[in-house]
């Protein structure tokens, strides 16, 4: 057993709930609005530091009463631990969950996957758009349990969404205007884009 | 001029067509530098790289300049599945292409689909783009597609040139569809592509 699982019932009490131990790997089920601070203690605390998040996703299973997971797994290099959170979620219900990319920037492209595939929205993501679909994909949630496997319209209008798509349009606003408007940006800054430097990444502390 | 009057003389003449003789000259022209644009998407690209490769040499067969540039190419090798997502990028490369232009599609994902028949892929890249020769395989060998190279060959020798039809560029119309939709969706269906014959170009 993970010991960073004890040492978060002692912290966070009730906002714990089940802590399973399976094949070595240790998973903590949390209450969904603690999640946000349990993530944060995990990261932050001396003697936990995980430092890592390896991934974010999402599990729905085929039993209709069983509650849809958002898991997040961790790892801290220090320590070479892994832990793996869960939170769950009523499948019929509200899928909402709080963003964790302030805490690690790598978390913004994953939870746009777990958004475009599952539906689950990250309350505070700075850019929550499909990722692996293009934008105005209209179907639905790929890997919900209820999508059908061939996807919801028909073939020939698939093709005709799909060919309809501008491929300038899966880059986000902000990469178009950069590229647009290069020879606009100061000379000091285009200097730094040239020799590949950049910027501190936000929020990474 | 004994020579000349030896010939004037035989009975050995033959005759022709100027038309068929500028068809050989061209269409044998045209088979034999065939300039790829390989759009490799997946494990056939990887057949697609051994067979451009010295063991299996494209270069034989007039294949020397990969282009990877559409307006310097002449026929597009879809080498692996192809997403919805980049049914608008294989179709704007088509388009790019100069005309005379071919396509070959490389393995069974190209051709219909293959194991995936879900939500994301195309069904054969035929809805969205005419296509010449279907290399069958997962992946096809380099002999494989080095097969289909030459049916290309053979199907450009035997083309007319003065054929008003051959050359014209079919742009998406209003519907967005190069295929009437109740075609689309019949050869998307599972097995569709044995069941219609239409399919072979």
């Amino acid at each position: 057993m993970n010991p960073s699982a004890p040492a978060l019932q002692a912290t966070f009490g009730n906002a714990i709930g089940r802590v399973v131990e399976a094949r070595g790997e240790t998973i903590v089920t949390v209450a969904k609005g603690a999640v946000r601070d349990v993530l944060r203690w995990l990261r932050d605390t001396t003697g936990q530091e995980y430092n890592y998040l390896v991934d974010v996703t999402a599990v729905e299973y085929r039993d209709r009463e069983r509650a849809l997971e958002v898991v997040w797994n961790l790892r801290s290099l220090g320590s070479r631990q892994d832990l793996r959170i869960k939170v769950e979620l009523a499948p019929r219900g509200e899928l909402e969950v709080p963003s964790v990319t302030d805490l690690w920037a790598g978390a913004n492209w994953l939870e746009r996957e777990v958004f475009d595939m599952f539906g689950v929205r990250f309350t505070g993501h700075p850019d929550l758009r499909r990722i692996l679909m293009w934008e105005t994909y209209a179907e639905g949630y790929p890997l919900r349990k209820d999508f059908p496997l061939r996807g919801r319209f028909s073939r020939s209008e698939q093709v005709r969404q799909a060919l309809n798509v501008n491929p300038e349009g899966h880059y986000s606003l902000e990469e178009l205007a950069i590229a647009e408007s290069y020879d606009e940006l100061p000379a000091e800054m285009r200097d730094r884009l040239a020799r590949g430097q950049r910027d501190r990444i936000p929020n990474s502390e | 001029m004994k020579h000349l009057e030896t010939v004037n003389g035989s009975d050995n003449w033959l005759t022709t067509k100027l038309t068929s003789l500028v068809n050989w000259a061209v269409n044998q022209s045209r088979a034999n530098s065939l300039w790829p644009m390989p759009f490799g998407t997946a494990c056939c690209a990887i057949e697609f790289m051994a067979t451009a490769a010295s063991r299996f040499d494209l270069a034989r067969f007039g294949m020397e300049r990969q282009a990877f540039s559409p307006r310097q190419s002449d026929v597009l090798i879809c080498a692996g599945r192809l997403p919805f997502k980049l049914a608008p990028v294989i179709r704007r490369i088509y388009d790019q292409m100069p005309q005379p232009k071919w396509v070959i599609s490389m393995g069974a994902c190209a051709s219909t689909g293959g194991i995936f028949d879900n939500y994301a892929m195309v069904q054969g890249i035929d809805t969205v783009v005419p296509v010449d020769v279907y290399v069958p395989g997962c992946p096809p060998r380099p002999e494989g597609l080095l097969y289909g190279i030459l049916m290309l060959h053979k199907k450009i020798k035997g083309e007319d040139l003065f054929d008003p039809t051959l050359r014209v560029e079919h742009l998406l119309d209003d519907t967005g569809l190069r295929l009437p939709p109740e075609q689309i969706d019949e050869i998307s269906e599972p097995f569709g592509n044995s069941v219609q014959q239409f399919r072979s170009a």
